[in-house]
């Protein structure tokens, strides 16, 4: 590594005191909003780190002042030991993002011919260029849409590219906001693998935002919830369900219609369809097991399907934000 | 609490550590090879628009036919006024041909290279700007070669057209000095045209909606700039005069080629100055697109 190149050892990100406040104008009235307040927060190369919050908690502005696309009010950050604003040009070398609604493809152009434009504009060489297109259309399965416009592809195909388009100069750091935000089952699924692997292979760093709470457990070993610009939480997964006490659900489809299911051990039975053919019982994974609930419910009665339903991140956040305002 | 298995893997990302093209044996690349490989990707987005916009023929075509038809209206207008009375402003038909071939063609070929600058509103309310900043190319750079209007060279077809037969059909010496002149408004002109196209973008940023009061500048300032100048009100002196130099594109140069009488306000000699213009112009340009920048990032100002 020659000695102009920034520093790769150091971290990723190091925010402090990051602040962000916006002027806006209410009728007449002009009043300050703080979009982002205070963060201070410190992620190591090679993390996988889940940046959630109800909407307008201030994760996209966040994500705007870590890539240099807008000055902080106050603070400092250093991005890939770059300074966003000062040396955007050259952070934007190492740096690979993916905005919910903003594409980075020509829409009127074939999906090959935009990994092509991209590869100029990261001064790609030829031979570098073939290899990583290569990776990426493997990987992401893209063959079979490579010759298509962007503008005919389906959600799932167009997030694939973005994708691809965002990791073609193979980043040190990927940033994705909402990756699988109305992907079906199966792409979320390779959207995951495809991450997992890119990770595993070049040792990338991910920051990602996501209602989705299949996408943190899969993917991410530290999660980040900001609450009206402030960090509410710093830890990993399970600790945040501990902390706000998310409760997982047990939905269990009977082979005849029975009576509510209640008094089943460290069990809460929520609520019954169908004249108690669909039950749903909520319980608590440090308490007990999905296997204890879900044998206590054989015990009573007989099982044609069930499903365990995951909590939701948007149920989390807001146990977890009511928890802070209580003190 | 933080898991860290995955900070020892080394980064084995295959990113270049060279700018690409060419390399000379045993020694740096030379400075024409840098230029190639820093303009590359301008030049690979341009040829992917022009492929895109040719793609369709008949489409183009008609796009084409349409321009020249719009440019030949505006031509026929002017020469119908011209034919109902002797003069304007001291210029008679054929003189302001070549004060009309001047302007439009170098304002049509700004237009083709600039002219979709003023899609920033468009851009700003889609996101694609903050695409832009993740790019490792300067901001109005990649603005400016992020689309390029090829029907526009019907338009600038047109303008030559009236440029050459206004040269033709007045008395003018062929000397190093009617040639240089000529050519250094051709440049200037095109200069200036597309720093107002840069100057009308930078204020986009302040005015979202602001499309139709920057378009009052641009394309009133191209219709004044095809007319004499010493026909304008005093405020359009002001504003087309000095603060955005049209007269500097057309109608400067033509008194000096034909060594026409100039107005008072507007020396003759001035239409050597088309440089001048053209670099004041830019210099406001890349002030407005420099405050544009800063009002959007937040950074004051």
């Amino acid at each position: 590594m020659s000695p102009t190149e920034p520093s790769t050892s150091g971290p990723i990100i190091e925010t402090a005191g990051l602040t962000r406040t916006f002027t806006v104008r209410d009728g007449v009235r002009r009043r300050r909003l703080t979009a982002v307040d205070d963060l201070t927060v410190t992620i190591e190369a090679g993390e996988a780190v889940g940046y959630i919050g109800a909407n307008g908690a201030g994760k996209s502005t966040t994500i705007k002042m870590l890539t240099g696309i807008l000055v902080p009010t106050r603070g400092t950050v250093t991005t890939c030991g770059l300074r966003p604003v000062r040396d955007r040009r050259r952070l934007a070398r190492q740096v690979g993002v993916v905005f919910g609604q903003r594409s980075q493809l020509w829409w009127d152009l074939p999906v090959r011919e935009s990994f092509r434009i991209l590869a100029a504009i990261h001064d790609l060489p030829g031979d570098v260029e073939r290899a990583r297109t290569g990776e990426l259309v493997d990987r992401l399965e893209m063959a079979e849409f490579l010759a298509i416009p962007v503008r005919q592809l389906s959600l799932g195909q167009r997030m694939r590219a973005e994708i691809a388009a965002a990791l073609l100069h193979a980043p040190r750091l990927i940033i994705l906001d909402e990756p699988t935000i109305g992907l079906d089952v199966l792409s979320k699924q390779r959207l995951r693998e495809f991450l997992v692997a890119e990770r595993a292979t070049h040792g990338t760093t991910l920051l990602l935002t996501t209602h989705d709470m299949g996408d943190v457990e899969r993917l991410c070993d530290r999660v980040l919830v900001v609450d009206r610009g402030r960090l509410a939480y710093d830890g990993d997964l399970p600790g945040l369900g501990r902390t706000t006490g998310a409760e997982r659900v047990l939905v269990v489809d009977l082979v005849a219609p029975s009576p509510d299911l209640t008094a089943i051990p460290a069990a809460r039975h929520l609520d019954s369809e169908a004249h108690g053919l669909r039950q749903r019982l909520a319980f608590d994974p440090d308490l007990t097991t999905a296997a204890k609930v879900f044998a206590a419910v054989t015990e009573r009665v007989d099982v044609r399907d069930f499903t365990i339903a995951e909590p939701d991140i948007e149920d989390v956040v807001r146990r977890l934000y009511a928890r802070q305002a209580s003190g | 609490m933080v898991e860290t298995d995955q900070a020892g893997v080394p980064w084995t990302a295959p990113r270049p550590r060279v700018p690409a093209g060419p390399q000379v044996p045993g020694g740096p690349p030379s400075r024409a090879t840098r230029l190639r490989a820093g303009l590359r990707p301008y030049r690979v987005v341009l040829a992917s628009r022009a492929r895109s916009q040719t793609a369709y023929r008949v489409n183009f075509a008609l796009d084409l036919v349409s321009s020249v038809l719009t440019a030949f209206a505006e031509l026929a207008e002017i020469w119908v006024l011209y034919r109902a009375v002797t003069g304007i402003g001291g210029l008679q038909f054929h003189q302001i041909l070549l004060v009309f071939g001047l302007a439009d063609l170098t304002f049509s070929l700004a237009d083709l290279m600039f002219g979709h600058c003023d899609n920033l509103p468009t851009y700003l309310r889609a996101g694609t700007l903050d695409v832009f900043y993740l790019r490792p190319q300067p901001l109005l750079a990649q603005l400016v070669t992020s689309d390029i209007t090829l029907r526009r060279l019907a338009r600038a077809s047109v303008g030559l057209a009236a440029l050459i037969a206004g040269l033709a059909v007045n008395d003018i010496a062929v000397s190093a000095a009617s040639v240089g002149l000529l050519a250094v408004a051709l440049v200037s002109g095109v200069a200036t045209f597309a720093a107002l196209f840069v100057t009308a973008a930078g204020l986009q940023f302040f005015i979202v909606d602001g499309r139709e009061m920057t378009n009052a500048f641009v394309y009133g300032g191209r219709y004044a700039a095809t007319q004499p100048a010493s026909v304008w009100p005093h405020s359009l002196v002001v504003v087309f005069g000095y603060v955005f130099p049209m007269a500097f594109t057309g109608f400067l140069p033509t008194l000096v080629l034909l060594d026409l009488p100039s107005p008072t306000w507007l020396p003759g000699w001035l239409g050597w100055c088309a440089p001048l213009a053209a670099l004041w112009s830019w210099a406001l340009a890349l002030l407005c697109w420099r405050w544009g920048v800063r009002h959007y990032r937040g950074g004051g100002g």
